[in-house]
C-alpha cells in the first residue's frame, strides 16, 4: 500500500530571512472581502492621526547673527551650504549637517540688502547700504591673508537687490533702476528703468534666463527682457509688492508676495488677472520662495509665521510657527525639496522640514511602501469629514487666531456691503468685480 | 511751410548778427573802457530815477548781452507777430537767379505737412509691446511641458537624472600604473603569458576569434544556440517529467512503444541492410544465451527466497516473484526470424509472433463463436469492454511514436547543428554511419527494449486470449457484465498464465491464485451495489417523487420565494448518496416540524415587516379638540366635518427599500453616529454621486490587490532622491518632450543606453 504525501515546496512559504515578510496566500475574490471600504475609513483615520502626531516639522535653529537676518542665499552646488545676510552688514555662511556656521565675514556697513550665489558655485556677490556691490569667494582666505572681497563696486546710489543669471557671468542690481552688470566690468551693461521709485527686488527667470521680474516700491511689478534691453509690462497692484519669485518648472509662472497679506500668482503673459491668489496670512508678507519641483511654494510674514502653499491652491497648507520666532524676513526652500530655512528678526536661521510628518533618514522598502499606502489614502478619504478634520487642524498662536477672526468678520462686512449696494442699486450700474481682478490696479503697457 | 519758415528766420537772424558784429568790432582794451562809460551812464541814469522817490527800492537790473545778440538763439522780441512769407520775400529784387528759388517755395506752400516725431515715451511704449509680444508668444512653447508636467501621474526629480558613465576598463585602467614591486612582479607574470594589460583587454586568441565572426554572423549564431539549448532543456524537463511519473502504466507503455521502435528499426535493417540484422540477431540471441546461463531472475536469490516466504501472506510479494518468472521466460525464448522466403509461406506458424496477435483478436469479436455473436446485440457492454483494451493500446503508442518521432528528429537536427558550430567533431557521414555509431551505444538499451517487446507481444497475445475466456465466462450468468475486469485486467493477465508455464515456485503461484479469486468473489457483491446506487444518481427524477412526498409540511402559501444561488464552485455534489442517510434527513426535518409546530417563523416575519413599514409611515396629525366650541362630557362625538377641518394630511411616503425584497427589513433612519463620517456633500472635482462612490470603492491595500497593482496604486505623485539637488527645467527638455509623449526621463535614459551601446559596438571589432 503507498501513502501518498502531500508534497510542498519550501520556496513557497518559507521566507528567505527573518527580516522578509511572511508569505500569505490570499484570495483577492471581492465577494469574499465585502467590508473593505469601512476597514480603508479606519486606516485612513489611523493614518491622519499619525500624521498629526509625528508632525514635528522644527528641526534647529542657527543663531550666531548680531541683527536680524535680512537675506539669506542658497549653494547651488552644496545642499549642506547655506548664506545668510544680516542687518548689520555681516554675512555668514552655515554648514546645515553640521548645524553650525563655518564663515563669517563683515562684508558692509548697514543692511546687507542682497545676496547671491555665481551659478557655479565659486563665489558670491552681496550688496549693502553702503552703494557697494562685493563679489566674495566662496571659500574662506588662506591662513595670513585678509578677508576681502575679489571686486568691489562703487555704486551712485543704494542697491536694494541683487541676482545672478542662471547659465551666464551676469548679474542684475536693483535700486533706484535696474542695472545688468557683466562680472569683468564696473559699469553696467545697461539698465532700465520705467518710473522713478525704488526697486526693492530683482529676479531671473530661472528657466528663460533672459527674463527678469521686478518689484517697486510705486506699487508696480515690472518685467525686463535682457535682449531686448527694455522693460516688458508693468502691472500695478493694490499695495507694495515685496518680492517676487519665479516657477523653477513653469517658465512663466511667477509668485508676488504683497504687503496686503496675500500672494498673487501670476502669468507673465496674461497680468491682467493673476492665475491664484493665496490667502491665509494676517501681515505683510515679505519674502517668497518656490519648491524646486515647482509644486509649491513657501512664504514668510511679518505676522511670525511662515506658510506653505500648493500652488494651485488658495490656501495654505502648512503654517509653521514657533513662540521665539518674530517677523520672518526671509525663507528659501532647499535644493532637494525637503527642507526649509527662514531667516526672522530676532537673528535666527530656522531649519523645517517641508513636510511636517516626514520621517527622516534612510527608510526601507517597507517603510516607504507603508508611507505611500497611508499617502494615498488620505488622500482619498479627504473629502470625509472626520479626516479632513484632523488633516486640517493646526494650533496657532494666539495673536495670529484672533487676527485671522477679526479679518474674516472684516471681509464678510465687505461682500456683504457690497452685495447690499449691487441689490439696492440700478441693476448693472455696479458691476460685480471677481475676487482675482480686485487686487489689479492697472496694467501698463 | 513751418519748418520752411523757421529755416528762413535762422537765415535772416544769422544775416543780423552779422550786421552787429560788424557795428561793435570787438577789441579787449576797448571793450573795457566802452564797458566803463556804459556802467557810468547807467547809474547815470539810475539816480537820476532815485530823484523820482518813488521806486527808491527798485532791485538792479541785469542786462544779458544774449538777449540783445546771441549766437544761437533768436531774440523774441516780435514773437506775437506772424511773419509772412510775402513779406520775407519783398526786398529780394526780382532776379533772373532768384527765379528758381521763388518757384521751389511755390511748391512748399502746396505740399502737406508733415508728421511730428512720436515723443519719447510713445516711441518706449510701442517698444515694449512689441518686446513684450515678442516673448510672450517665446513662452508659449513650454505650455505643453507645463500641461504634461502638472497632469503627470507621477514626476521623479531632479528630471535629469545623472548618467553613471560605465567607462570601458582600458580608459580607467590605462592612467593607472604598477609601483610597487608586487604589482610589477605580476604585471611581468602577465606579459610573459602574454595576457593583456590596458588597451583593448583581450588575448590574442580572443582577438582573433572577435575578428573570425562578424556581428551578424555572432548574432545568428548566438541565436541558434539560444534556441538548441532551449530545446534540449524542453527535452530534458520532459524527461525528468516523465521520470517522475509514478504510474506503472504509463512507463510500461513508454517501454513498449520503446520495444516497438527497436523492432521497426530492426525490420528497416533488415531490409536496408541484412547484415547488420544479422548482427543484431546474433546480439540478440546471445543475449539470450547470457540470460539463459546466468540464475537472474530464477528466483533463485536471497531476495527471492525472502519474497516466497512472504508470498504466503503477500500479494505484492507474489506478483514481484511472477514477474521476475515471466522476465525470464521471456529473455530465454528463442526469436524465430523468418527469411523473407518463409513469410509467405508459414503465416499460420507465425501466430506468436507479434503483428497477427492483432488479428487474432479481430477474429476473436468476428469470428465464428456463436456465444460472442449473441451477446454482441444484447450486452454492449461487454463487447466495449473487450474492445477498449485492444483499442486503446493500438491508438495510445501509434500516437506517442508519433510525437517521439518528431522530438527524435529535432534533437538529432540540435545535435548535428552544435556538432558543427563546434568544428572538433566533424560529422559529415550520412544518416546511416550516424546510425551505426550509435549503434554500439544503443546496444544495452536494445537489448532490453527487445527484451520488452517480446514481453509486449505475449501481453497482447495473452489479452486475447482472456477476453474471450471473460466472454465465455459472463455470458451465462448475467446479461449485465461488471466493469471490474477493466479495472483488474493487470492483475487478471497474471491469473491466466497458470496453466501454460508451471515453474518452481508454482505452487505459491496457484496460492496466489485461489485467494486472489475467492478475493474478487468477495468484492463483487459491494461493487454492485455501489452500481445500483451510482444508476440511481444518474436518474434522479426516479427518486424525487418519494422526496415530495416526504416533505408533506411545508406550506405552500407561507413560502417566500428566493431566487436559488448557483455555487461556482467546480466540486459536484457527491455521487454516491446513501437511502439510509436520505431517511435518516427525512426523519429528522420531520422531528424538528413536529417539535416547532406552534412556531411560524415566517408569519411572525411579515408581520414584523408589515410593522416596520408602519412605523416608518408618516401619520396624519389630528388637531381637533374634543369640547372645543361644543359642550363636552361622556359620550362627546367629534363631527366628522370638524376632524376633516383640524387634520393634517401627512405627506405621502417615499417607496420603502425593502418594498422589493421580501425577505428583508432595511431601517431607514438615519445613524447619528455614522453620519459624523459621512460625507454630506458631493466634493468639488465631482459632478455625479456614482464617481465619488467609485473612487471609494475600489481599495488600495495589499490586503484587495496583488503587490504589482498596490505598488501602482500607492505609487506617490512627486518622488525626489534625497541627497539630491533639483535644478530648474531645461530648455531642451522642452524638445525631448514635444518629439515625444513618453516620461522624458526614461525615453532619454533609454536613448543614451543605445547610443552608449552603439559607441562601444562600433568600437568592438
Amino acid at each position: 500500500m503507498k501513502v501518498k504525501m502531500l508534497s510542498r515546496n519550501p520556496d513557497h512559504y518559507v521566507r528567505e530571512t527573518k527580516l522578509d515578510l511572511q508569505r500569505v496566500p490570499r484570495n483577492y475574490d471581492p465577494a469574499l472581502h465585502p467590508f473593505e471600504v469601512p476597514r480603508e475609513y479606519t486606516r485612513a483615520l489611523n493614518a491622519v492621526k499619525l500624521e498629526r502626531v509625528f508632525a514635528k516639522p522644527f528641526l534647529t535653529s542657527l543663531d550666531g547673527h548680531r541683527d536680524g537676518v535680512n537675506c539669506m542665499a542658497k549653494h547651488p552646488k552644496s545642499l549642506s551650504t547655506v548664506l545668510s545676510g544680516a542687518c548689520d552688514g555681516e554675512v555668514r555662511i552655515w554648514n546645515l549637517t553640521k548645524r553650525e556656521c563655518i564663515r563669517t565675514l563683515q562684508a558692509h556697513e548697514g543692511f546687507v540688502r542682497g545676496m547671491c550665489a555665481h551659478f557655479c558655485g565659486t563665489s558670491f556677490f552681496t550688496v549693502g547700504d553702503d552703494k557697494t556691490v562685493k563679489q566674495w569667494k566662496m571659500d574662506g582666505p588662506e591662513y595670513g591673508e585678509e578677508e576681502e572681497p575679489l571686486h568691489t563696486i562703487l555704486g551712485k546710489t543704494v542697491y536694494t537687490g541683487i541676482d545672478h543669471h542662471w547659465k551666464k557671468d551676469i548679474f542684475a542690481t536693483c535700486g533706484q533702476q535696474v542695472d545688468i552688470w557683466d562680472e569683468q566690468r564696473t559699469s553696467p551693461i545697461c539698465s532700465m528703468t520705467w518710473g522713478l521709485d525704488s526697486i526693492s527686488s530683482v529676479k531671473f527667470n530661472p528657466i528663460e534666463t533672459n527674463i527678469l521680474g521686478s518689484c517697486a516700491s510705486d506699487r508696480n511689478i515690472v518685467l525686463y527682457d535682457m535682449r531686448q534691453a527694455t522693460p516688458l509690462k508693468k502691472v500695478i497692484l493694490d499695495m507694495r509688492t515685496n518680492t517676487l519669485c519665479w516657477n523653477p518648472m513653469e517658465a512663466f509662472i511667477f509668485t508676488a508676495a504683497n504687503e496686503d497679506y496675500n500672494l498673487y500668482t501670476f502669468d507673465m503673459r496674461s497680468l491682467d488677472e493673476p492665475v491664484k491668489v493665496h490667502v491665509d496670512h494676517v501681515s505683510a508678507v515679505l519674502d517668497v520662495d518656490y519648491s524646486p519641483t515647482g509644486k509649491e511654494f513657501v512664504s514668510a510674514s511679518f505676522d511670525k509665521s511662515i506658510r506653505i502653499f500648493p500652488i494651485d491652491r488658495i490656501h495654505s497648507r502648512e503654517v509653521y510657527h514657533t513662540k521665539r520666532m518674530q517677523h520672518v524676513i526671509s525663507v528659501k526652500w532647499t535644493s532637494d525639496s525637503k527642507y526649509i530655512l527662514c531667516g526672522s528678526d530676532e537673528m535666527n536661521i530656522r531649519l523645517w522640514k517641508a513636510n511636517a510628518s516626514e520621517k527622516l533618514g534612510v527608510l526601507t522598502s517597507r517603510e516607504k511602501a507603508a508611507l505611500n499606502y497611508n499617502q494615498k489614502l488620505k488622500e482619498k478619504f479627504k473629502y470625509h469629514p472626520q479626516i479632513s478634520r484632523i488633516a486640517r487642524h493646526r494650533h496657532l498662536p494666539k495673536t495670529i487666531y484672533s487676527q485671522i477672526k477679526e479679518q474674516r468678520i472684516m471681509k464678510e462686512a465687505r461682500q456683504r456691503k457690497e452685495m447690499n449696494r449691487i441689490k439696492h442699486s440700478k441693476p448693472g450700474s455696479i458691476p460685480f468685480v471677481p475676487e482675482k481682478k480686485k487686487h489689479i490696479v492697472a496694467v501698463v503697457k | 511751410m513751418l519748418l520752411s519758415y523757421r529755416s528762413l528766420l535762422a537765415l535772416n537772424q544769422q544775416e543780423e548778427v552779422v550786421d552787429l558784429l560788424k557795428d561793435y568790432p570787438l577789441s579787449a582794451s576797448e571793450d573795457e573802457e566802452d564797458n566803463d562809460g556804459e556802467r557810468k551812464h547807467q547809474k547815470l541814469l539810475e539816480t537820476i530815477g532815485r530823484l523820482d522817490g518813488k521806486n527808491r527800492q527798485r532791485l538792479a537790473e541785469r542786462s544779458e548781452a544774449s538777449l540783445q545778440v546771441s549766437e544761437f538763439s533768436v531774440s523774441t522780441e516780435g514773437t506775437g507777430e506772424k511773419l509772412e512769407l510775402a513779406e520775407l520775400l519783398a526786398p529780394i529784387k526780382p532776379s533772373s537767379s532768384l527765379g528758381t528759388v521763388k518757384k521751389r517755395l511755390k511748391k512748399v506752400k502746396n505740399k502737406k505737412t508733415v508728421e511730428l516725431p512720436l515723443s519719447k515715451e510713445e516711441n518706449e511704449r510701442i517698444h515694449r509691446e512689441a518686446a513684450y509680444n515678442k516673448t510672450s508668444q517665446d513662452m508659449d512653447k513650454w505650455d505643453p511641458v507645463v500641461l504634461k508636467n502638472r497632469r503627470a501621474a507621477q514626476l521623479v526629480f531632479p528630471l535629469e537624472q545623472e548618467q553613471v558613465l560605465d567607462a570601458p576598463i582600458e580608459e580607467v585602467l590605462g592612467a593607472w600604473k604598477a609601483r610597487t614591486p608586487l604589482e610589477q612582479e605580476i604585471f611581468n607574470l602577465l606579459h610573459k603569458n602574454k595576457q593583456p594589460l590596458t588597451d583593448p583587454l583581450l588575448t590574442p586568441v580572443e582577438k582573433a576569434s572577435l575578428k573570425a565572426m562578424s556581428l551578424e554572423e555572432a548574432k545568428q549564431r548566438r541565436a541558434e544556440l539560444q534556441k538548441a539549448r532551449a530545446l534540449q532543456s524542453y527535452y530534458e524537463a520532459k524527461a525528468r517529467r516523465q521520470k517522475k511519473i509514478k504510474s506503472k502504466k504509463f512507463h510500461k507503455v513508454l517501454k513498449k512503444r520503446k520495444a516497438k521502435e527497436v523492432l521497426k528499426q530492426f525490420e528497416k535493417l533488415q531490409k536496408v541492410n541484412p547484415t547488420a540484422a544479422l548482427e543484431e540477431l546474433e546480439k540478440m540471441e546471445k543475449a539470450r544465451m547470457e540470460e539463459r546461463m546466468s540464475l537472474k531472475h530464477q528466483n533463485s536469490g536471497k531476495w527471492a527466497k525472502s519474497k516466497a516466504i512472504m508470498a504466503k501472506y503477500d500479494l505484492e510479494a507474489r506478483k514481484a516473484m511472477q514477474e521476475q518468472l515471466t522476465k525470464n521466460k521471456e529473455l530465454t525464448q528463442k526469436l524465430q526470424v523468418p527469411s523473407d522466403s518463409e513469410h509467405d509461406e508459414d503465416a499460420e506458424e507465425d501466430s506468436t509472433l507479434i503483428p497477427d496477435i492483432v488479428n487474432e483478436v479481430q477474429m476473436s469479436i468476428d469470428g465464428p463463436n456463436p456465444w460472442m455473436q449473441k451477446n454482441r446485440g444484447i450486452n454492449t457492454q461487454a463487447s466495449h469492454i473487450q474492445k477498449k483494451p485492444v483499442a486503446g493500446e493500438e491508438s495510445e503508442p501509434e500516437e506517442e511514436e508519433k510525437a517521439g518521432a518528431e522530438e527524435d528528429a529535432l534533437l538529432q537536427e540540435v545535435e548535428e547543428r552544435r556538432s558543427l558550430w563546434k568544428g572538433s567533431e566533424v560529422n559529415q557521414g550520412s544518416q546511416k554511419q550516424g546510425l551505426r555509431t550509435k549503434a554500439p551505444k544503443r546496444t544495452e538499451e536494445d537489448k532490453e527494449v527487445l527484451a520488452e517487446l517480446r514481453t509486449l507481444s505475449k501481453h497482447i497475445n495473452k489479452k486475447a486470449k482472456k477476453v474471450r475466456q471473460v466472454g465465455k465466462q459472463h455470458v451465462s450468468p448475467a446479461p449485465a457484465a461488471p466493469k471490474e475486469p477493466s479495472v483488474q485486467r493487470e492483475e487478471q493477465s497474471l491469473l491466466d498464465e497458470r496453466p501454460e508455464r508451471v515453474q518452481t515456485m508454482e505452487d505459491i503461484e496457484s496460492l496466489g491464485m485461489e485467494e486472489v479469486s475467492q478475493e474478487q468473489k468477495q468484492l463483487r457483491p459491494g461493487a454492485e451495489r455501489r452500481r445500483q446506487r451510482r444508476q440511481q444518481h444518474n436518474h434522479p427524477e426516479q427518486r424525487s417523487p418519494p422526496k415530495v412526498k416526504q416533505e408533506p409540511m411545508i406550506d405552500l402559501h407561507t413560502i417566500i420565494t428566493v431566487k436559488t444561488h448557483k455555487a461556482n464552485s467546480s466540486l459536484s455534489f457527491p455521487t454516491i448518496v446513501d437511502e439510509e442517510d436520505c431517511d435518516e434527513e427525512v426523519t429528522q426535518k420531520q422531528i424538528i416540524k413536529e417539535a416547532f409546530a406552534g412556531d411560524d417563523v415566517i408569519a411572525d416575519f411579515q408581520k414584523e415587516k408589515c410593522e416596520a413599514d408602519k412605523a416608518s409611515k408618516p401619520k396624519d396629525i389630528d388637531l381637533s379638540l374634543p369640547g372645543w366650541g361644543q359642550w363636552g362630557g361622556p359620550g362627546l362625538v367629534i363631527s366628522a366635518r370638524k376632524r376633516r377641518r383640524f387634520l393634517i394630511k401627512a405627506p405621502k411616503a417615499t417607496p420603502r427599500k425593502d418594498k422589493c425584497l421580501p425577505n428583508v427589513v432595511i431601517s431607514e433612519k438615519r445613524n447619528i453616529q455614522a453620519a459624523a463620517h459621512q460625507v454630506n456633500v458631493l466634493p468639488f472635482p465631482f459632478t455625479h454621486q456614482y464617481q465619488f462612490e467609485e473612487t471609494i470603492k475600489t481599495p488600495v491595500g495589499t490586503t484587495w490587490n496583488t503587490q504589482r497593482a498596490f505598488q501602482k496604486l500607492t505609487a506617490p505623485r512627486v518622488v525626489t532622491k534625497p541627497g539630491h539637488i533639483i535644478e530648474p527645467i531645461k530648455e531642451k527638455d522642452v524638445e525631448s518632450s514635444s518629439s515625444h509623449l513618453g516620461p522624458p526621463t526614461l525615453q532619454r535614459k533609454a536613448q543614451q543606453h543605445a547610443h552608449h551601446r552603439r559607441r562601444r559596438l562600433k568600437k568592438a571589432p
